[in-house]
């Protein structure tokens, strides 16, 4: 096994999350494709951790899969708030903040 | 045992390559979440083949198993139209595509000039989930105290924030 083929699994999947938040609208899917990007760097993590036989990288990846799941709570219930108090969760129609 | 490695490496990430293209391209909320449990399981799998089976184990209990009923429960919550749905890809999406080419190719080149065709050690140390827990309560005890937190202000964030008042 390669140490590259992992890497670029990685970027791939990496790429295809950020493709994933650029072209969704719907604050729901956004949410899965910053998941799909967690997933790439998580696999990044391990995937060293083997090449330098070392359990830090291991260690990160659970620090990191508990950030994600407190990122997706929070994330969704924005998403909740914007619904109930918009009728709408696409991010398109959030424009307030422009100047 | 490496042939079949690699076999294994091959098909795995088909999977997870098609499933995270069906993440981003499907008109239908459901079907995302669904394609996305294939992406995270197929990861899980390439854990098991990296000699990481505590990782795998977490990341099918936490993202399998209470992630993917976030997101469900959060399509409900927002009513999303169950089916297919028009309006979920912005007006501007083709753009993306060339970024995230560029992106990948800039990555790419990054990649194979540092690793080149560098090999993963095959008799290198088996990590084992006891030296997992003595980093997590040895070195990295401080960052998983303030992980705790960061979960406590989560789970409170977000209840603040979903509760009807």
């Amino acid at each position: 096994m390669f140490v590259n083929q992992f890497l670029i699994l990685a970027a791939i999947l990496f790429c295809i999350g950020v493709y994933g938040v650029i072209a969704r609208k719907n604050g729901v899917m956004v949410l899965m494709a910053i998941e799909l990007i967690l997933n790439a760097v998580n696999l990044n993590l391990i995937a060293f951790s083997m090449r330098n036989g070392s359990v830090d990288g291991q260690t990160f990846a659970l620090f990191v899969i508990a950030v994600a799941a407190a990122e997706v709570g929070v994330g969704l219930s924005l998403v909740l708030l914007i619904y109930r108090n918009r009728r709408t969760i696409s991010l398109d129609d959030l424009s307030e903040m422009k100047g | 045992m490496l042939i079949a490695q690699n076999i294994g490496f091959a098909i795995i990430a088909a999977v997870m390559i098609v499933g995270a293209i069906r993440v981003v391209t499907t008109s239908n909320v459901v079907h995302g979440a669904l394609w996305l449990v294939v992406v995270l399981a197929g990861a899980a799998a390439q854990y098991v083949l990296l000699a990481a089976e505590f990782v795998a184990v977490t990341q099918v209990l936490v993202y399998i198993g209470a992630v993917m009923v976030l997101f469900l429960f959060g399509t409900m919550l927002t009513r999303s139209r169950i089916g297919r749905d028009s309006g979920l890809n912005n007006t501007y999406r083709k753009l993306g595509i060339p970024v995230a080419l560029a992106l990948f190719a800039a990555m790419a080149i990054a990649l194979v000039d540092s690793f080149g065709s560098e090999k993963m050690p095959t008799d290198g140390a088996i990590v084992n989930t006891q030296q997992i827990s003595d980093q997590i309560f040895g070195p990295y005890l401080l960052p998983f105290w303030a992980l705790s937190f960061v979960l406590l202000a989560a789970v409170i964030g977000a209840i603040v924030l979903a509760r009807k008042d």
